[in-house]
């Protein structure tokens, strides 16, 4: 029997899930803290003009936090693997070198999706209250981001190789930024012109403001086709470049 | 199985080309069992991750399995087994998915490939902790499922980087057992570098001693006993005169000898050092010199090395700090 990209694809995929199914747990730590932001910051926010609760507002953007914080530090999990030997046994396999990035990518999707539901779930009762077909739209725009953040949080472990310091560096200094200007906790409309100008240059702020709509029931929108295609542009440089930095892996 | 023509790889470090492998040719047939030999820092595993496409030449060319390392990538990538220095399976995994996938990995279906593992957790005694997961083994047991990883698709040709460091006498003993149960029940090619002497000693058939990044001596552990390093007898007389004109004689019957006194004691390194030792004790009896101890000791290749490079593999050894496997090694220096 021989491989393809796809059964390669498929068998990375399946190896990096298996311990994440193992141990739900790891896949709960991560929401953590955006649980923090949700319990001891929403309250402080003002409820809308309209009258409705702040957490129809607030909850879209911790849910893009939760998967932020996880996406990003997943490379670590490769980074791992370096230092103990199973990637360089993978790299020695014939599956091919962009299924060994694909596959992991791919992964990031399920954790995304169990954490979303849980902060749905959590954030009902006080009040939060999503639009079904909006939630799901939603949840694929965040897939598909998540991918090529994953992607990229690989190609950051490959870089780093043996210096665990500048992976947790680099991805530390990037990412208190990334969800700043991303409007995530508080509303950028009453920022300075240069802090929103900022802002405009950052691919997560589209998916905020995306994710905000979505949810809230508005589907054709000039906000949801620019959230998808911050998407589909973050999936298709993630994978370029992981599948670039995988090629040019070497033991 | 494995042809080399000036195999070549140059490291940047600081702007300092390292020459960690010096143009190797190398020629190992099918069922070969051949060890490379040689302190650290001397290019062997460079060499081996060279052949296994981890890393590409900086000049020569290698075919390994019929391909070219370079240009037919995947294919001499599934027609090899490679047991590195670290653990083949993820810490965070169990042995046995850890098996299964890397069946799949090598186009086994999924059926073939359970089957397969479950074969190799019982003949590598791992039954009790295959589903455990990984980062909860032995060390020894972790070992031995780097094995298994490496054996799923029964490949012609296995190297091993380091098979045996850090693991403990008994661990050593095991795993050495394996390989050569490898060689006689399946006619395995294999490859192994090390830098235990008693291991190339007693496990390989054939050994390269690699020292700077090029190959020194190649032949069998007692052919190159025989022409690189004498037996050692160790003669104890009655007094030091006696040792004195013992000494003397022992250089008057033993061609191409060296001896060397200290006090009542001569040591006299000849080759042929065996056979020679009745004739020398009769010959100093007719002389009237009383020896009163004798010993004699085969040479090791800690021997043949010393004698080919002037350096002991174990002082060599001490003066390289362990390098990390991808940092390049002080063989320029």
């Amino acid at each position: 029997m021989s491989t393809t990209l796809i059964t390669d694809t498929a068998t990375v995929f399946s190896r990096e899930l298996r311990p994440v199914l193992r141990d739900p747990f790891s896949v709960l730590f991560s929401i953590v803290q955006p649980l923090f932001f949700l319990g001891l910051f929403a309250p402080l926010l003002p409820d809308s003009e309209g009258g409705g609760s702040a957490l129809q507002w607030f909850v879209p953007g911790i849910i893009v936090m939760s998967s932020l914080f996880a996406t990003s530090s997943t490379g670590s999990n490769l980074l791992f693997e370096i230092q103990t030997g199973s990637h360089e046994r993978m790299l020695v396999s014939p599956l091919r070198r962009p299924a060994l990035i694909i596959g992991r990518a791919l992964k990031e999707i399920v954790p995304v999706l169990v954490q979303t539901a849980l902060i749905i779930a959590a954030t009902i009762p006080f009040g939060f209250r999503p639009n079904p077909v909006g939630a799901v739209v939603g949840l694929l725009v965040l897939a598909v981001f998540s991918v090529g953040l994953g992607a990229l949080s690989y190609t950051l472990a490959l870089a780093s190789k043996n210096n665990e310091w500048m992976f947790w560096g680099v991805q530390q200094t990037l990412i208190f930024p990334l969800m700043l200007l991303a409007g995530m906790l508080l509303p950028l409309d009453d920022a300075p012109d240069w802090l929103r100008a900022l802002s405009r240059f950052n691919p997560l702020s589209y998916v905020v403001d995306a994710e905000r709509a979505l949810f809230n029931g508005e589907f054709v929108s000039a906000t949801v086709g620019g959230g998808a295609a911050a998407a589909v542009a973050m999936a298709a440089v993630g994978l370029f470049v992981g599948t670039r930095a995988m090629r040019r892996a070497v033991g | 199985m494995i042809h080399t023509s000036g195999l070549t790889k140059h490291f940047v470090v600081k702007k300092k080309t390292v020459e960690a492998v010096r143009g190797i040719d190398l020629h190992v047939e099918a069922g070969e069992l051949v060890a490379l030999l040689g302190p650290n820092g001397a290019g062997k595993s460079t060499t081996l991750r060279m052949l296994t496409t981890l890393l590409p030449p900086t000049s020569g060319s290698a075919r390994v399995a019929g391909f070219d390392v370079v240009a037919d990538q995947r294919e001499v990538r599934g027609r090899i087994g490679y047991i590195g220095q670290g653990n083949g399976a993820g810490h965070s995994q169990r042995g046995r998915d850890e098996l299964i996938s890397q069946g799949r990995a090598y186009g086994m279906s999924v059926a073939a490939a359970r089957a397969r593992a479950a074969e190799l957790i019982a003949s590598l005694d791992l039954e009790g902790v295959a589903d455990r997961v990984v980062s909860s083994l032995s060390g020894g047991q972790r070992r031995r499922l780097d094995i298994a990883m490496g054996l799923i698709h029964a490949p012609a040709l296995l190297f091993l980087d380091e098979p045996s460091t850090g693991l403990d006498p008994q661990n050593r003993a095991n795993l050495q057992e394996h390989i050569r149960e490898l060689r006689a029940g399946h006619g395995t090619t294999i490859v192994l570098t090390t830098h235990y002497l008693d291991e190339a000693d007693q496990l390989a058939e054939r050994v390269i001693v690699v020292d700077h990044g090029r190959v020194i001596a190649d032949a069998t552990p007692e052919r190159l006993k025989a022409d690189h390093a004498g037996d050692r007898v160790t003669l104890t007389f009655d007094h030091e005169a006696d040792a004195r004109r013992g000494e003397a004689r022992a250089l008057d019957i033993a061609a191409g000898a060296r001896a060397e006194r200290t006090g009542a004691r001569v040591v006299i390194e000849v080759p042929g050092g065996a056979q020679l030792t009745p004739k020398l004790l009769r010959s100093l009896d007719e002389a009237n010199l009383d020896v009163v101890g004798v010993e004699v000791v085969r040479p090791t290749l800690d021997d043949v090395f010393l004698n080919l490079t002037g350096r002991s593999l174990r002082e060599a050894d001490a003066a390289t700090p362990e390098t990390a496997t991808t940092t390049p090694q002080e063989s320029a220096a």
